[in-house]
Order: C-alpha cells, then sequence, then structure tokens
C-alpha cells in the first residue's frame, strides 16, 4: 500500500522561480493586515486635516481644530500662574519674618521654595540640601552659616550671590594665598595649620601649634577671630568647630592656606522672581538651622 | 589557422599582464601618497585625535604598499567562475569580533551608569560614561551591524545572482576601508575626535572616508546586481540595494560641514539650530530604518527560508511591504523632536507616518514567521530557527512599539526617558542581533566548507542566555522609563514640580543593576557563540568537496 502523501498546509502556487533554492509562494495579502494599513491611512488623512500638518509656500495648514502645542503650553502657564498670583503677591508684601506665622502663606512657600530649590540649588547644594562636604558645597541643615542664617540673611545671599562677577552687591570676601603669594614661608605655615588643628580639638603637634598661634594671631585672626569663631561680616568661616566647607585635615587646611578658597555662587535676581527668591529663602531657613 | 589563434591568446595574456603591471604600480603610487600625506598630516596635527587618526591611516596605508609590493607579478587564477567567499569569510569574523567587542562596551557604560563611581578619576578624559557611550553604539551599529550587513549583502547578491561579486578586489577594498573607518572612528571618539552628532559622531575625514567605501560598497552591490544570471532580482536584494542608496543620501546630507583646519578634527555643520536638529533625526530614524530595519529584512529574507528549506510566503505581501516601507520610512523622523522648536507641522506629519508605518512593518514580520509555516516542528529541533523566530518576534515587537511612541501623548510621557533606551535594545539586541547570531551559525560551516556546527547545544545555550538578557534589559527599562516619566511631571496643588531630577536618578538605581545584569547575560552569548564558530572552524571535518556549498554554482 501507498504512503499517504504529505500534503502542503496550502495548495496556493508558487511564482515559478527559484534563486539559490529559494521559491516564492503567490499568497494574496492576509486580509487583517490590508484593512488595518487602510484604516492606519485613513486615520492619517483625518489627523492631517485636523492639526498642522502640510507644508505650503508661506506657512502649514493649520488644522481644523486650530491646535497649537506653543498656545498650549502658554495657556497652562497662564493658568497657573492666575491661580497663584494673589498669593504671589501675598508673599512679596509679607514681612519676610512673618511669612512663617500665616500658614496659608507658609505653605505656599514651603511648596515653591521646594521646587526653585530642586530646580536651581540642588545641583550644588544636593537635593536634600546637605552640600557636599569638603567640595565647597555648605550644608545648609546645619546651623553653621558662613554668611549668616536668619531670613534676611538667607535672602540677601539668594537675592545676590557671593563671590560673582555679575552683580555688584554680591557677598564679596577674598583669602589671601598665603603660600602662593610668599604671605607665609613653609615653616609658617605647617604651624599655622598645626594650630587651627588644636583650636579644632583634632590630634596635632603641640610645639608646632604654639608656634603657630602667633601666626595666626597675625595673620588670620583680623577675618576668623583670635579664638578662630570666624566673622559672618565676610563670610570668614568658624575654624574652631568640626564643620569644615573643603575638609579639615591637615592636608586639606594646608591646601586651604597655601592656596586659598574662592567659592562662587550666582546671583539669582536675574533668573528668579521676588516670590521665588523669597519662597526659596523660606524652604532654606526651615530646613533646621535658620535663626 | 590554429598556431595564430594560440599567439592570439598569448597576445591577450601578455597585454593583461601588462595592464597588470600597470595598475600595481599605480596602487604602489597611491598607497605611498597617502602614505606621505598622512605623515604630514600627523605633523602638522591640531590635536590629539586627529594626530593618532593620521599616524593610523599612514601605518594601514604603508601595510598595503607592502602587500602589493610583496603580491605585484604573481600569477593571478582565473577565479571569475568561483564565488568570492573570502571576502565574506573575513566579514564572519570581523562580525563576531566586533560584535563581542560592541556588547563589552556596552555592558561597561551601563555599570558606570549604575555605579557612577566606575568613571574613575584616572579614565577621565578617556573611558568616562561620555566617551564610551558614542564608541558603544558605533561599535553595534557601525562595526557589528555594518559588517553584518556588507558580509550577508557580499554572500546573498552573489548566490541569489548566481555570479561572482563584480569589481574583482573592490568587495576588499570595501571590508578592508570599512575596518579602518570603525578603527579611526574608535580611536577617535576615545580621544575626543567627535561632531556630536549622535549615531553620526565621525570627524569630517572619516566621513570623507565613509562616503569613498559607501559608494565602493553601491558599485560592487551594483554591478554584480547587473551581471546576474538570474532573470529577476531576489527580494532580499531590493532590500539591501534600498539600504546602500539611502544610507549614502542620509550620510552625505547629514554630514555636511565645514573643517576648520585641515590639520584638525574639529569642524562646523552648514546647517544650525532646528534645521540642523531636523536633519539630525531625519537622518538618525533613516539609520534605523533603512539600516537596521531594511538592510536586515534583507537578510531575514534569504536566512529564514534557506535556514528553513521553505518557500517565502507571499511574493505580493513581500512587494507592498517593501514600496509601503522605504516610502514611509524617511518621513518619520521629526517623532524624535516633539515639543521641541521643532513646528507643529513637522511634527504631526512625523507622527502620522509613522503610525501608517505600522502595518508595513508588519508585512516583513507576517512574511518572515509565515514562511515557517508548514515547519514549526524545527523550533524543536533547529536553535538557529529558534533564533531567527525569536529575531522577528522582537522586530514586530519594535515595529508596533515605535509607532506608539511617536503618538505625541504617549510621546510626553515616553520621550528623554529610559523607556526610548528600553525600545532601541528591544530593536537591536532583539531583532539586529539574533538575526546576525542566526546568519553566522547558517553561514560559517558553509563559508569554511565543514559538516556542521561545532554544537548546536551551544547555540541553545546562546539563545537563552539572549533572550533572557533581552527581558531584562527590556522590561527593566520599562519600568525605570514610565518611572522617571511619571516622576518628571509630577506636580503639585500650586502647579510646582515635586521631584528633583536627582531624586529621578536615585529611583532608578535597582533597575540600572537589572539592565546591566541583562547586557552580562547578552555579552556571554556573544562569548559563546565567538567560541563555537572559533571550533566548528578549527575542529569540524571538512566536508566532502562534492557538492560543496550545495548551492547554484556562479556561471
Amino acid at each position: 500500500m501507498a504512503k499517504p502523501l504529505k500534503k502542503e498546509p496550502r495548495q496556493v502556487e508558487t511564482t515559478g522561480h527559484a534563486w539559490d533554492g529559494i521559491e516564492e509562494y503567490n499568497n494574496p495579502l492576509p486580509r487583517w493586515w490590508v484593512w488595518v494599513f487602510y484604516a492606519t491611512i485613513v486615520w492619517g488623512i483625518g489627523y492631517t486635516i485636523a492639526y498642522p500638518a502640510w507644508p505650503l509656500i508661506k506657512e502649514a495648514t493649520p488644522g481644523l481644530l486650530g491646535a497649537s502645542t506653543r498656545a498650549d503650553v502658554a495657556e497652562e502657564i497662564a493658568r497657573v500662574d492666575a491661580a497663584n498670583a494673589a498669593i504671589k503677591e501675598g508673599l512679596i508684601a509679607a514681612d519676610l519674618n512673618a511669612i512663617g506665622a500665616d500658614p496659608e502663606l507658609a505653605a505656599y512657600a514651603e511648596r515653591a521654595g521646594a521646587a526653585v530649590f530642586r530646580t536651581n540649588c540642588a545641583q550644588c547644594h544636593g537635593s536634600g540640601a546637605a552640600g557636599v562636604v569638603g567640595k565647597g558645597y555648605p550644608n545648609l541643615l546645619d546651623d553653621d552659616w558662613l554668611w549668616g542664617g536668619t531670613m534676611e540673611d538667607i535672602h540677601l545671599t539668594i537675592t545676590h550671590g557671593i563671590r560673582n562677577t555679575t552683580d555688584p552687591d554680591a557677598r564679596y570676601s577674598e583669602m589671601p594665598k598665603f603660600g602662593v603669594d610668599g604671605i607665609l614661608d613653609a615653616t609658617q605655615i605647617s604651624q599655622v595649620v598645626e594650630h587651627v588643628l588644636a583650636i579644632s580639638g583634632q590630634e596635632h603637634d603641640a610645639a608646632l601649634a604654639a608656634e603657630g598661634a602667633t601666626v595666626f594671631a597675625e595673620n588670620c585672626a583680623a577675618c576668623h577671630m583670635e579664638d578662630g569663631s570666624g566673622d559672618r561680616a565676610q563670610g570668614a568661616p568658624r575654624l574652631n568647630d568640626a564643620i569644615w566647607l573643603y575638609g579639615g585635615t591637615r592636608e586639606a587646611i594646608t591646601q586651604t592656606v597655601t592656596y586659598s578658597r574662592f567659592g562662587v555662587m550666582p546671583n539669582w535676581n536675574t533668573r528668579l522672581s521676588e516670590d521665588e527668591i523669597r519662597a526659596a529663602a523660606f524652604y532654606v531657613h526651615g530646613r533646621g538651622g535658620g535663626e | 589557422m590554429q598556431p595564430r589563434i594560440v599567439n592570439g591568446v598569448a597576445d591577450r595574456n601578455r597585454q593583461d599582464e601588462g595592464t597588470q603591471t600597470m595598475w600595481d604600480y599605480l596602487k604602489l603610487a597611491g598607497l605611498g601618497l597617502v602614505a606621505v600625506l598622512a605623515a604630514i598630516a600627523a605633523n602638522y596635527a591640531r590635536d590629539l585625535a586627529y594626530q593618532v587618526n593620521a599616524l593610523t591611516v599612514m601605518l594601514a596605508a604603508g601595510i598595503a604598499f607592502l602587500w602589493v609590493l610583496r603580491t605585484a607579478g604573481d600569477p593571478k587564477p582565473d577565479l571569475s567562475h568561483e564565488y568570492m567567499d573570502g571576502v565574506v569569510r573575513a566579514g564572519a569574523i570581523a562580525t563576531t569580533f566586533w560584535g563581542v567587542v560592541g556588547f563589552l562596551v556596552g555592558v561597561v557604560i551601563a555599570f558606570q551608569l549604575a555605579f557612577p563611581q566606575l568613571n574613575f578619576d584616572w579614565l577621565q578624559g578617556y573611558g568616562n560614561f561620555g566617551r564610551l557611550r558614542p564608541l558603544h553604539t558605533s561599535a553595534v551599529i557601525f562595526a557589528f551591524g555594518g559588517n553584518a550587513l556588507i558580509m550577508s549583502s557580499f554572500y546573498i547578491v552573489q548566490r541569489t545572482c548566481a555570479t561572482r561579486l563584480w569589481g574583482g578586489n573592490l568587495g576588499w577594498f570595501v571590508f578592508w576601508g570599512w575596518q579602518l573607518i570603525i578603527v579611526l572612528a574608535a580611536s577617535g571618539y576615545v580621544l575626543g575626535g567627535t561632531q556630536s552628532k549622535e549615531y553620526a559622531e565621525p570627524v569630517w575625514y572619516v566621513d570623507w572616508l565613509i562616503t569613498v567605501v559607501w559608494v565602493a560598497f553601491l558599485a560592487t552591490f551594483m554591478g554584480t546586481l547587473f551581471k546576474r544570471k538570474e532573470p529577476h532580482i531576489y527580494v532580499a536584494n531590493w532590500f539591501l540595494l534600498s539600504f546602500i542608496v539611502t544610507i549614502a543620501m542620509l550620510h552625505v546630507v547629514n554630514n555636511m560641514a565645514i573643517p576648520v583646519s585641515i590639520f584638525g578634527s574639529t569642524s562646523v555643520q552648514v546647517t544650525s539650530g532646528v534645521q540642523d536638529a531636523m536633519i539630525q533625526w531625519w537622518y538618525g530614524h533613516n539609520a534605523v530604518g533603512f539600516f537596521l530595519t531594511a538592510g536586515f529584512l534583507g537578510m531575514m529574507y534569504y536566512f529564514v527560508p534557506k535556514q528553513a528549506e521553505r518557500p517565502v510566503y507571499s511574493y505580493k505581501l513581500s512587494i507592498i511591504h517593501f514600496w509601503a516601507l522605504i516610502f514611509l520610512y524617511i518621513w518619520a523622523g521629526p517623532h524624535h523632536l516633539h515639543y521641541t522648536a521643532l513646528p507643529d507641522w513637522a511634527s504631526t506629519l512625523g507622527m502620522v507616518f509613522s503610525v501608517i508605518l505600522w502595518m508595513p512593518s508588519w508585512g516583513g514580520m507576517i512574511n518572515g514567521l509565515m514562511t515557517l509555516s508548514g515547519a514549526w516542528d524545527k523550533l524543536r529541533t533547529d536553535p538557529i530557527i529558534r533564533m531567527m523566530v525569536v529575531s522577528i518576534g522582537f522586530y514586530g515587537m519594535s515595529t508596533f512599539e515605535g509607532p506608539m511612541m511617536s503618538i505625541k501623548a504617549v510621546n510626553s510621557l515616553s520621550h528623554y526617558t529610559d523607556w526610548t533606551i528600553g525600545h532601541v535594545h528591544s530593536g537591536a539586541l532583539g531583532w539586529n542581533g539574533m538575526i546576525t547570531f542566526g546568519a553566522l551559525y547558517f553561514l560559517v560551516p558553509r563559508l569554511w566548507n565543514r559538516e556542521r556546527l561545532y554544537s548546536l547545544s551551544l547555540v541553545s545555550w546562546h539563545f537563552w542566555l539572549a533572550t533572557i538578557g533581552i527581558v531584562l534589559y527590556a522590561s527593566s527599562m520599562w519600568v525605570t522609563g514610565i518611572m522617571e516619566g511619571l516622576m518628571w511631571r509630577e506636580v503639585d496643588a500650586n502647579g510646582f514640580l515635586v521631584n528633583a531630577f536627582a531624586d529621578t536618578v536615585a529611583a532608578k538605581f535597582p533597575m540600572y543593576v537589572v539592565r546591566a545584569l541583562g547586557g552580562v547575560l547578552y555579552l556571554t552569548g556573544g562569548l559563546i557563540m565567538a567560541w563555537n564558530l572559533w571550533m566548528t572552524v578549527k575542529a569540524q571535518p571538512a566536508k566532502s568537496p562534492v557538492n560543496a556549498n550545495n548551492a547554484v554554482p556562479a556561471e
């Protein structure tokens, strides 16, 4: 008995040609494929009639719906602005220290300040406002302030910035490059560094530190004060605690004395509105260290 | 009569030898000139990338000079009745090598994203993420993908035209030219030589070289088509030709730039602003459309029916989806620039054509998958078929995902997020990678005339490692992409943003680790393939010479 022939699943013909043994069936286009293809084309034609689409000589067809993404954005911004207009005016009018007393104003300033901070300040001060230890970006959560931690101080710092060249009212001070400019020699620097280590309560060489006290009094005390408690009027950091902007190791302090430091903060008055600056000040003030 | 004819043949042979010698002298003079000019360029170089590139060109020209000198006058056997498979063999080696390199760099930068500490201080300016990222994309797209395409084009066009590759050694020029381009581009990126255009980073003089090599590629391919012995042109060749022609156009237009100095790598783009952005994404999207889609569809149309030993499902479908695909793809670029300075009308057109592109793209998937109907049992027995099926599946998935992501409302969430990265990789790892692996497993035993692959179970291992790797990669990027898109747009009652950018970065960390592990699996699969192919060539017995290649002979 003959074996049953293994039937091909399809009965269609091939196109009758083979390339390197490859043939092609002459199957029709799948119907669902054709209809979905047509449907997308019809939808596409409809969409290009409804929305801006076809470029003409001077401008493109605007579309029947008059849609415009730019107009959409402008409208959304206007809507939010209108909703917040009254409270923004209230924020600008309020006394800086009275913002916290008004619950509605405080809640708004907190949210607005957080948004301003995340967008503009977090790059240096960190998204949690903890700064970057040892890199010169101050921690804003603690109560150790370089230029003062009252609402007025913070507001001024944000408005005009620090040591920038774009705002004449920026806070300014400059520590001399004691090593590079030859004000102190290597021995004196190592002595004064030991003194700073001593007043900040770290392990140090007592003999050198004793010598360093004189060097400190003659060169550093004018700004950092006799006891190293610093001076906020000049942004001179407090040296007799454990908080360091550029690091408190022997190497880091030697680096600071030799080459100095010059941390810059931009003035935000050209980029932020007064209500945004006030909100940011309120937010920073409320992080834990505000005075 | 008889002696005169013999004399005639002898005369012609002597004449041929004369031409050959002349041609060798010309080549030597040309290569010598290139080497000298490159040495001068290296001497006056204004930047390190340019200097290293010039020295590389000098070295390459020098080696080629010596090779021509040493082989000048060697008898040239008449090979016109044999296929030119040497260049395809070289292509298979290059594809495997660059594939592994590209995957490795990808794994490195995936870990750099998860653990930024891996951007070591001592690597700054050479091996940090910013320098390695274009190295990865160019290595996988142009080195791995490009070699796969050149190799397959040369193999397929010869077999389906039943004729030897046109142009003598032009095919070899294309192969070595492409390797030189890869080396110049890669060493340039690491040393800072870049145009800063995504997927078109090579600097101006490398762009010129690409143009020359690409025109040679086009000439080789077209020449072979012209002298074909078959009455019709097979569908794979339509796709391959459209890929070669369109890439030439895209490359030239997108890289219009004026060098700042002929001794430096810096150049200035001719267009700027939104025009430049539009041209860039017209190029960028059609690099996907023609390099990674049309070209690889050409591979699919040959290797899938060959491996399945089944006829292609529908000739009609192949015609319709081919023309629809190449007509529609070229419009889709603006969907990369939704909600930017690009005018609304261009954005609309980009979106509409992307959506209409859905079915033409799926035409290729249907033709590929349905070719296997009646041979579904092979899925169980043949891991190479399995690889090809998964490849076509990922092709179908990404060509649905792409049109969906081009819809403005979806794009407003997905744009700039890792979703895009996941989309690209399900296409690249799934579709391009898997079909290339399938093609290599098909080609290597035939090219080296081996009975069979060294190990089919290693192919299975490769298949599962790669598939699981892609699934980990794509799903982690979906999760993190949608998450960061939602976090970016989250606003509070007063309309203020809730999350800082750094918050989204921190939230993505676990998914970044998963993604990197997916990459490790994929790389491991690639290494297993390299080993398997090596052992096939080295340790498998040669096939009996009778009916070698079991293919149509070159007539």
